[in-house]
């Protein structure tokens, strides 16, 4: 009743071709997208921005990166904890041994560092697929794990190997406060977002996809696979790269390399199964997911606990976790590849005929 | 109907030669196809025509012989060259981008004359815009011509076989090829959906001025649509000429039909 | 001279028990084209379960032979080991059958975080013990070639051998036994095996029964040496470069790369260390393995990979 088509005529490929080409669509992301500017700060205690928005704004963002590569490129990679820390600490170096680097250049610099690294060890995927590949990513996570940890000059020769960052500002605004860290990251995720939803459905989109779903094919009618995949390893990486430099920076204020390791990337993968694979939307839903669930297990599993009578401990709790996302793994793979988003898409056909069945 | 002018031979395959470990694939092939013209392949199941459009592509490379194209030679084909060069290929198994829709899966195949970079891509607006709706109304008319218009956003991946085929036909012809390699693009329709087929083939081919190269096991519709054909067998060719001059060779009988006929 | 000596055998010891791990991801790749990410969850699980049988059984049965006790939680393992394949085939594989490689990769990453979780919630995340009664004390040997001799671990050796034992086991199974030959056609083709009657499902259960065989074997060895704890999985982790080395398909190339793998980290973390800040074995096999991935995919001793169109 309330959602339908009907009388959206389309006259023109421009409107066609449209981000959000239902009205109802884009009128409900444009209210959520102010909701997020203006309501959410009005509403929300410093707990909530800390613990809930903020990581999954960044967690968004770095998910956003990983469908890229993943999703709409097919290239399997267990190294996205790298990228986040050389993002993360190439914007470090940047921002401290640069007198007077703005913020907002450190990040963006941070980002182009992971972009070159990403290049690097996005190689092999010229090479070889699937499992291999996974293998070469992990190579990628692991070295990052040694160089920040060994090589002291990442680290501007910390004497305990972890670095921090404050006094940060952007226009001269001072970022202290979470409200300040909120506006800066989801301003920073809705520009990367409308950037990374163009590039998919552009030309370079196609290529990506035509290179995941029969890249023989894509060859012989002109793409060429090495620009292909290298350019999704760059652009995927950068996306993450600032996503790391902003977990550094905004979320956790100091960090160790302990911070980015190889749990990061399983969980980044993770968000990226459950959201939906190929799918921009898909992101924020797997982030929010995986952000959300540990708070919601922390609530609710000692209650559960009390109702039976069973003491719940910490360790109990981060132990169901890891059941519950490894049974949700698996689950989503067999029912639903394509992840909530699908099952999004899914509600949203039902209701274009609600109330009818069909 | 109009007589179409045959032109000069655009493209010369000299002495290939292709194996696979111990299995001969193709051996010593020599033909040409002259500009404009309608070259049919023909052969036995496991002749070599597949493996033949495959080397030509660059999808394989023959240890023995080259491919001449508009009088350069090469020993072996890059694919991303091939399909610089303007020769597009449509796949006897399909080959679409299955998890993408109609629409898009020919606009791949105008990637190679989107210019604009990367960055342009990503803002969207100005010459990125504006070359999207160009290659958007071309991909239209590629849509009306083969008279999928209400199929054009759905995933390929959800369309019947016949249907997937066109799809197929119009990514080659996104390219605005100057030679199509067709394998096998009427393999399991039935009548009327061969005599759809035939006729986007001839239309291509008349108002575009599009060399095809066709392999075919249809013998109704290579007799009447090709203006010659080589046949090979095992690999070795061994009939080259007008459908009727084939159709009267020896060897070309005994091999379809077997010897003792 | 001794020095090296020593640190190579040090190395091969060490190697031996990547091998191990490697063993089962080789097995169930050969024998489904699946890539068994949840290995070294498996070898946590079971060890786990060998661990803490061994001490609930003497206080539930007032066995006092640590011996018996040994035996008992090893047979009670190997039962819940088969168990747990047997699961994982019914709830996950089956559904899973004929899709595309990533997807069961990610599949069996699930199937890895679900055993890592349950294994701790079952048995608990503490350090236990595995003593299954291997001497400990070690020998010198070449003591006449060598002034002072070489250490070698008794323990070692020990491991070494029953490791032999189990590989050999193995691949006369594969190569002479009937179900090992329906195994490798299954590895090759799913929906080939199923046409020509082969019980895909069937099939599968055995594999992963005998990979959660293997699993235990490793998970024994590795704790009695080092202990069961939560680090078994990263341990898995590095035995995924042993298998890119070997060649997925092998057998052998599992335990020559695993040899490799061991002997490459003790050496290069001794002589190259002291250069680079220390710290190499993090990633020395990735590297190698990346080198391999990008001049050599298969491996040692694997099949070459081949991309029909």
């Amino acid at each position: 009743m309330f959602y339908r088509e009907n009388g959206q005529f389309k006259t023109s490929y421009r409107t066609d071709q449209q981000i959000l080409p239902i009205t109802q669509d884009r009128w409900a992301i444009l209210l959520i997208i102010a909701a997020a500017f203006i309501v959410v700060p009005m509403l929300s205690s410093g707990y909530m921005f800390r613990a809930i928005f903020i990581p999954f704004l960044i967690m968004s963002l770095a998910a956003l990166g990983v469908n890229i590569l993943v999703g709409y490129c097919g290239q399997i990679s267990l190294g996205s904890g790298a990228f986040m820390a050389v993002g993360a600490y190439a914007a470090f170096n940047f921002f401290v041994r640069v007198p007077g680097m703005p913020l907002l250049v450190a990040l963006v610099l941070g980002g182009l560092c992971s972009s070159a690294f990403g290049i690097l060890f996005g190689l092999p995927s010229l090479r070889v697929k699937g499992l291999y590949l996974a293998v070469a990513t992990l190579a990628a996570q692991f070295f990052s794990d040694w160089m920040f940890l060994r090589i002291k000059w990442f680290t501007n020769d910390a004497p305990s190997g972890s670095v921090s960052v404050s006094g940060l500002q952007v226009l001269g605004m001072q970022i202290e406060s979470p409200t300040s860290k909120y506006l800066l990251c989801l301003s920073i995720l809705v520009v990367l977002a409308l950037l990374a939803k163009n590039l998919v459905r552009s030309a370079i989109g196609r290529e990506w996809m035509a290179i995941r779903d029969m890249d023989v094919a894509a060859a012989v009618i002109g793409i060429r696979p090495m620009y292909a995949k290298l350019s999704a390893f760059a652009i995927s990486s950068f996306i993450i790269g600032v996503a790391g430099a902003l977990w550094g920076f905004i979320y956790l204020g100091s960090w160790e390399p302990a911070a980015f390791s190889v749990d990061l990337s399983f969980k980044l993968l993770f968000m990226v199964i459950i959201g939906g694979m190929g799918s921009i939307m898909g992101a924020f839903f797997g982030a929010g997911f995986i952000v959300i669930l540990p708070i919601a297990l922390n609530q609710f599993l000692p209650l559960l606990g009390d109702m039976v009578g069973v003491q719940i401990s910490t360790a109990g709790i981060s132990h169901t976790e890891l059941i519950i996302f490894g049974a949700l793994i698996v689950w989503f793979l067999i029912v639903e590849p394509h992840g909530l988003a699908k099952l999004w898409s899914i509600g949203k056909q039902k209701l274009r005929l609600w109330p009818f069945p069909h | 109907m109009a007589t179409k002018q045959i032109g000069d031979v655009i493209l010369d395959v000299n002495n290939i030669s292709l194996s696979f470990g111990g299995v001969k694939a193709l051996t010593d092939i020599s033909f040409n196809v002259r500009e404009h013209e309608v070259r049919a392949i023909i052969g036995p199941n496991g002749a070599g025509k597949s493996s033949m459009l495959n080397c030509i592509n660059g999808v394989y490379t023959p240890q023995q012989g080259s491919i001449t194209f508009r009088g350069k030679a090469f020993s072996h084909m890059d694919s991303h060259q091939v399909a610089v060069m303007g020769i597009g290929r449509t796949f006897q198994n399909l080959a679409l981008f299955k998890g993408m829709s109609v629409i898009d899966n020919i606009m791949t195949g105008r990637n190679l004359k989107i210019k604009s970079n990367l960055l342009w891509q990503a803002l969207r607006i100005g010459p990125a815009q504006r070359e999207e709706e160009m290659h958007r109304e071309a991909v239209e008319h590629i849509i009306d011509f083969l008279e999928i218009q209400a199929h054009r956003k759905t995933p390929v991946g959800q369309l019947p076989y016949g249907l997937q085929k066109r799809v197929d036909l119009g990514r080659a012809l996104a390219m605005e090829p100057q030679v199509l390699l067709l394998d096998e693009p009427m393999a399991g329709m039935n009548v009327e959906e061969k005599q759809d087929m035939c006729r986007f083939v001839l239309d291509v081919n008349e108002e575009f001025g599009t060399t095809v190269v066709l392999i075919e096991h249809d013998m109704g519709v290579v007799m009447d649509i090709s203006d010659r054909v080589v046949v090979l067998d095992y690999g070795k060719k061994i009939g080259d000429g007008t459908p009727d001059e084939v159709r009267n060779n020896e060897e070309v009988i005994s091999a379809y039909l077997g010897t003792g006929h | 001279m001794a020095f090296f000596l020593e640190s190579l055998l040090g190395g091969l010891m060490a190697g031996m028990l990547y091998s191990l791990v490697a063993l089962g991801f080789v097995l169930i790749y050969k024998a489904s084209g699946v890539f068994n990410f949840a290995q070294g969850a498996m070898v946590l699980f079971a060890a786990l379960a060998m661990a803490r049988f061994a001490e609930w059984i003497p206080l539930w049965t007032g066995m006092t032979n640590p011996i018996a006790a040994n035996l008992a939680a090893f047979v009670i393992a190997g039962i819940i080991m088969f168990t747990v394949a047997w699961l994982i085939e019914r709830l996950a594989l089956r559904h899973l059958v004929n899709q595309e490689g990533t997807t069961l990769l990610m599949a069996t990453l699930g199937i890895s975080y679900f055993l890592d979780g349950l294994g701790q919630t079952i048995f608990g995340s503490d350090i236990y013990k595995i003593d299954v009664g291997m001497p400990k004390e070690p020998i010198m040997a070449f003591e006449t070639l060598f002034e002072g001799g070489i250490l070698i671990n008794k323990e070692d050796l020990y491991a070494a051998l029953i490791a032999a034992v189990l590989v050999t086991l193995l691949s006369v199974f594969f190569q002479k036994t009937a179900t090992g030959r329906a195994l490798r056609a299954v590895a090759d083709d799913h929906q080939a095996a199923q046409s020509i009657g082969i019980p895909l499902n069937r099939i599968w259960v055995i594999v992963w029964c005998v990979a959660g065989v293997v699993a235990l074997v490793a998970g024994m060895i590795w704790g009695s040496k080092l202990g069961v704890q939560f680090s078994l999985t990263t341990v898995a982790l590095r035995a995924l470069p042993v298998v890119i080395l070997g060649g997925l398909t092998s057998v052998p190339g599992a335990i020559i790369g695993g040899l490799i793998i061991g002997v490459g980290e003790k050496l290069s973390e001794i002589f190259l260390g002291p250069y680079v800040g220390g710290g190499i074995e993090i990633w020395f096999a990735y590297v190698l393995a990346l080198l391999f991935l990008l001049f050599r995919p298969q491996g040692l001793f694997g099949e070459k990979i081949i991309d029909r169109v």
